[in-house]
């Protein structure tokens, strides 16, 4: 590999770093955990750039790379036991008024959702992706991501109405 | 009337506008007759809308500078960097053998360039949302960025360039507010001209030119204000539209 290459590499993947960030800002619902993220995943993006080819879509590679280092990250956090996964009942914001509490709620009750919830969420609602590049990044089945996206927003529109979380099955429209 | 089924996923592609047109009408007619879940998929969209308040700004943000290439990383230093970095110390000293006024005055401008580069990578690609007023409320635009950078701005007219205004958005800056301005030409080339308010009024200085991450970018500081003109045009094409820029701000 040429410096050459790399260079343009490295110029490519910066136009996304703001989005990057702005999706790791809103997963983790913290700035400095976020900026880890991102620059864990940007170290390894440029390990591995020879695995991105030319041409392809670079944010969804990019992106990718950066679920992957999420996902282990998660996975080591659970094993260690050192973040608890469901945070109690107590901790559930009352739903106020005023838009500077609402963007708090909003935080707060996303990082209640299920990661793979709130991933599916943040792609498709922030990031704007498509059905089919959210699977793609996530490595799941299309159908996994439509039905992890509507049992997500359901449940943060519970959360933000302060309505009961229904566990139940979500009810099939006809 | 006939009931037309629907499915859960078909109403998640009716949040995001994914449906072709004509389902996205039957959906339409079909939630007219249920409100529950017409009330649903309301509350779907302006979640859609909170998180895009809540967490857009971060996008205008300055990188924290442990996010840019060049920087010793917290885990070990990559080695492509290495050399990088060391220009950079080299640059830095020569740096500080600049008179310290000289020095400040060019890391302000040099900041200038970088966020203006940033903003333009960020919205100039964007399709759907590429500017929050567009170029047909012109007068609202330009009154509402004034007020909000507390200085009166010109918007340059570039159509004698080929470049018709697109629209602007209010972005944040390290001081305040800064106002982001976009053209673009028949072709959908987009230029875009940052503007933001500086610690002090001063005389113009004279164009520089910086190119960050394949974004050339001419800026100046001109009175209270700085300017940034970003595009992925060639440099004499762009130094052609900054000196239009300039000339109609100082007529």
């Amino acid at each position: 590999m040429t410096r050459g290459t790399s260079g343009d590499f490295s110029r490519q993947a910066m136009q996304y770093i703001p989005r990057l960030r702005r999706y790791a800002r809103a997963l983790t619902g913290d700035a400095s955990a976020a900026d880890d993220l991102v620059q864990d995943a940007l170290e390894r993006a440029l390990l591995k750039q020879d695995l991105w080819r030319e041409g392809s879509d670079l944010r969804a590679w990019l992106f990718t790379v950066m679920h992957n280092v999420f996902v282990n990250q998660v996975r080591s956090a659970a094993a260690s036991r050192t973040v608890p996964l469901e945070s109690s009942l107590e901790d559930l914001p009352q739903p106020q008024a005023g838009d500077r509490l609402e963007i708090r709620d909003l935080d707060a009750a996303l990082q209640r959702l299920p990661a793979e919830q709130r991933t599916v969420l943040l792609l498709v609602g922030l990031e704007q992706m498509t059905y089919e590049e959210a699977a793609r990044v996530l490595d799941v089945p299309a159908g996994t991501v439509m039905s992890r996206l509507s049992r997500g927003r359901e449940r943060l529109r519970r959360l933000l109405q302060g309505l009961p979380d229904s566990s139940a099955p979500l009810k099939v429209v006809k | 009337m006939s009931e037309i089924p629907v499915t859960e996923s078909e109403l998640q592609a009716h949040v995001d506008g994914r449906l072709p047109a004509g389902r996205a009408a039957e959906v339409e007619a079909w939630l007219a007759q249920h409100p529950e879940d017409a009330q649903r998929i309301t509350a779907y969209r302006r979640q859609d809308a909170a998180l895009r308040a809540a967490f857009d700004p971060l996008l205008a943000e300055a990188l924290p500078p442990r996010l840019h290439p060049g920087v010793r990383k917290r885990t070990g230093l990559l080695r492509r960097y290495a050399a990088v970095a060391a220009l950079m110390a080299i640059s830095g000293f020569a740096g500080w053998q600049l008179h310290a006024l000289v020095a400040a005055e060019r890391a302000q401008s040099q900041h200038l360039a970088r966020v203006a580069a940033v903003a333009h990578a960020v919205y100039s690609p964007e399709v759907r949302h590429p500017v929050e007023v567009g170029a047909d409320q012109e007068a609202h635009l330009v009154r509402w960025l004034s007020k909000r950078l507390g200085v009166g701005l010109k918007v340059p007219h570039l159509a004698g360039l080929g470049y018709s205004l697109v629209g602007g958005r209010l972005l944040p800056g390290e001081r305040g507010p800064a106002a982001q301005f976009m053209y673009q030409d028949v072709k959908g080339q987009r230029l875009t001209l940052y503007v933001r308010t500086t610690v002090e009024a001063r005389a113009p200085t004279a164009f520089r030119y910086a190119q960050e991450n394949g974004v050339s970018v001419f800026y100046w500081l001109d009175g209270r204000l700085g300017y940034a003109l970003s595009g992925e045009t060639g440099r004499e094409e762009l130094l052609r539209v900054a000196d239009a820029v300039y000339r109609q701000i100082n007529p």
